[in-house]
């Protein structure tokens, strides 16, 4: 028996900001002061809060420490575990009150507004053994489903739930397994989607490896289901801890014999296979993934057939997300009405959500549906660093679209964001502020999918390259307001007449940010000029004659040798040479530089 | 896994251990003084005991025990606080680990003061 936990995070964040390292000089430290016995070191999945990795937590007494260092390790164990004084230098400063004392972590404005179902493990749990899940009231659900329900049962659950799809599209995930159940057929497969690829998303991701049983005992459930005996989870190659989580959960799963023949006594037999892609976005979209899974080239099929009649091998099967996963067990445990009774009337529940961009906590939240956009961002991601003026909000990655400062106060859900031309998607919440260029975040975002289209439909391969040439023209001043039309009419064009989601929702950004941000695309063409200051091909760099004060640091500073002037005398900036890097305005302390 | 039965046994094992990880406003909080003087008059046995008993009878939901530095009285070390929730602190001192298991059973599940052992009760003249 333990007096203490030391929980510290095993996430990716954290561990590439070098929480192994730490976990290990804590083991060393705590033998050293013959602390073994009544200490425990766990290593757990996401906290959440990223931006302060690594993260570690002590309990009983639930002392929050951030960005620790190797050095402060002995100071830790000394203080803190032997005499159980609090390091109070390495507190997550939001947990320390105006008056000095310590407040509880969920009383801080990052976790207080969070509802946490899908993410209730991550960072409580150490995710590499499966006893530990077990406590945490792990794998009851199965039991329950298995010895007390019938697979129309579990079904209508999920439907009475309002559980939609948590990868973006929001499809009711009852009614997908309602008609793989329907559908008769000698062998059918349950399939999780685990190869998220949006720039910015990680949820999947920390789900994986933070409380990997989750995902299992859900996929099984669905099996019992649906009537499948086998699933698949498709994750993609480059989550290195996640993969590795997986293997040890679905190993440890079979030893207790909690996936294999007849689980709890039952005459239900379940297997789960873990399936590595590559990396290609397009392995994202069902169609895609399943051919991957099958051995073939990832590329999407035309639907009908869908995959409840004929997917993997032909047989009917249901894919559905991490998170969706992550949801069932609590759903089945704590029945639809617990469920429906968070979120708003057409979505139910929570989403997580990761923040990223001009935010002060980047990382990973859970919030109930209908939560503002104001909350998730002024609240709890503690507003925009640096005084700066919030501008817009991009939601749901290459398919997504912007939300920008009018729509502050609308309660974020499927519906309201599909409303105001963005989509939920899998969650990434990237915020801009007045630097950002909303014709470059659009390009950005189209150089992704013209890097990631498959190739296989005309529209979505060739359509999606002239979209990106000209808005290459528009950030280089070269375009014509005639160009713009072609562009938007484009974006239609593409939108219907692609094979798959991947081409159907490229064109999201473009049409978003031309919906909100038109000015901005007609300053570029107009005026040739980027009222962000971001699109180098359109901005100059000049010194106010007035102000500089002949210091010669720019002039130090160049590295292009642009910059020429004689002490005590206001510099010039030589416009050929200038690269536009902007050393100089950084170090000049006179402000006399300026951005045109 | 061929029961429930057999889950739940893993499950009520592995319970307090892991419920240990929750933050509650309703705790009983248990204090143990571990400053050096505490330390040095035996406050570890006493914590390590506290901390195992509440993990032994299922009390993590409870019950946190914590340690706490020197309160000034180091004289009365090793000195056990207890504070819960919406009543008095009651000051435990010159703990052993027996006298805290008695502490624990009569106090904590039993509800009654072990007044002999209180720093208002104790005969420390």
């Amino acid at each position: 028996m333990y007096r203490s936990h030391v929980l510290v995070c095993g996430g990716t964040g954290c561990t590439s900001s070098g929480s192994q390292q730490i976990m290990e000089a804590l083991k060393a430290e705590i033998a050293k002061n013959d602390l073994t016995e009544e200490v425990s070191v766990v290593q757990t999945g996401c906290h959440g809060l990223c931006a302060l990795g690594p993260i570690m937590i002590i309990y009983p007494d639930a002392t929050f420490y951030s960005m620790v260092k190797v050095e402060d390790i002995p100071e830790i164990v000394a203080e803190h575990l032997l005499k159980g004084r609090v390091v109070t230098r390495l507190l997550y400063n939001e947990t320390v009150t105006p008056a000095g004392s310590v407040k509880a972590l969920i009383d801080t404005d990052f976790y207080k507004k969070q509802h946490r179902i899908a993410l209730r493990n991550c960072g409580i749990i150490n995710p590499e053994v499966i006893e530990e899940y077990i406590g945490t009231g792990g794998y009851e659900a199965l039991g329950k489903v298995l010895t007390e329900m019938t697979p129309d049962d579990v079904i209508q659950c999920l439907l009475d739930s309002g559980l939609r799809g948590r990868g973006g599209g929001g499809f009711p995930t009852g009614l997908k397994w309602k008609l793989a159940k329907q559908n008769d057929a000698d062998q059918k497969y349950v399939c999780c989607n685990a190869d998220e690829g949006d720039p910015g998303a990680f949820m999947d991701r920390s789900v994986l490896e933070g409380d990997p049983h989750a995902v299992l005992e859900a996929m099984a459930i669905a099996g019992y289901a649906i009537g499948a005996s086998q699933g698949y989870i498709y994750v993609r190659a480059e989550y290195p801890i996640a993969v590795e989580r997986l293997k040890i959960a679905i190993n440890q799963a079979r030893e207790m014999e909690l996936l294999g023949n007849n689980i709890f006594g039952s005459d239900f037999s379940f297997d789960i296979d873990l399936r590595l892609g590559a990396g290609a976005f397009v392995c994202g979209e069902e169609t895609a993934l399943m051919t991957s899974i099958e051995g073939n080239r990832g590329e999407p099929r035309p639907r009908p057939p869908f995959p409840a009649q004929k997917g993997l091998f032909g047989k009917p099967t249901i894919l559905n997300n991490v998170e969706t996963y992550a949801n069932i067990p609590q759903i089945i445990l704590h029945g639809a009405q617990w469920f429906a009774s968070m979120g708003t009337e057409k979505s139910k529940g929570t989403k997580v959500f990761a923040l990223g961009g001009k935010i002060h906590n980047t990382g990973l939240v859970e919030i109930p549906m209908g939560t503002t956009l104001r909350e998730v961002i002024e609240e709890i991601g503690g507003g925009i660093p640096n005084g700066k003026k919030f501008k817009a909000a991009q939601t749901g990655g290459p398919s997504g679209g912007c939300i920008p400062a009018e729509h502050f106060d609308i309660p974020i859900d499927y519906d309201n964001l599909i409303s105001i031309g963005s989509m939920m998607g899998s969650g990434g919440l990237i915020v801009m502020d007045e630097d950002d260029c909303m014709v470059d975040i659009a390009k950005f975002f189209l150089e992704f999918t013209v890097e990631e289209s498959c190739g296989k439909c005309t529209p979505c391969r060739v359509g999606t390259k002239r979209m990106l040439e000209i808005l290459t023209k528009i950030t280089k001043g070269q375009a014509t307001m005639e160009d713009l039309d072609k562009l938007e009419e484009l974006c239609y064009y593409i939108k219907d007449n692609s094979l798959c989601g991947l081409g159907q929702t490229a064109p999201n950004p473009v049409l978003s940010t031309l919906r909100y941000f038109r000015d901005e695309y007609e300053a570029h063409i107009k005026e040739k000029r980027c009222p962000a200051g971001v699109c180098k091909a359109l901005l100059s760099y000049r010194i106010d004659a007035d102000k500089c004060r002949g210091c010669t640091l720019c002039a130090r500073n160049c590295p292009n040798n642009a910059i020429s002037g004689t002490v005590r005398n206001p510099h010039v900036i030589d416009q050929d040479k200038c690269i536009k890097c902007g050393a100089c305005m950084e170090k000049c302390k006179f402000g006399a530089i300026y951005k045109k | 896994m061929k029961s429930l039965e057999e889950l739940r046994a893993i499950r009520e094992k592995m319970q307090s251990q892991v419920s240990m990880r929750a933050e509650d406003h309703n705790h009983t909080r248990v204090v143990v003084g571990m400053a050096t003087c505490g330390i040095a008059s035996g406050a570890r046995p006493v914590l390590t005991k506290l901390s195992t008993l509440v993990q032994e009878k299922n009390l993590t939901d409870k019950i946190s025990v914590t340690q706490t530095g020197c309160i000034g009285l180091c004289q009365y070390e090793p000195i056990v606080e207890v504070m819960e929730p919406g009543k008095q602190k009651i000051t435990y001192i010159k703990m052993t680990p027996e006298k805290a298991e008695e502490v624990l059973e009569k106090h904590l599940i039993g509800g009654h003061i072990v007044e002999e052992y209180t720093l208002s009760g104790a005969d420390i003249k």
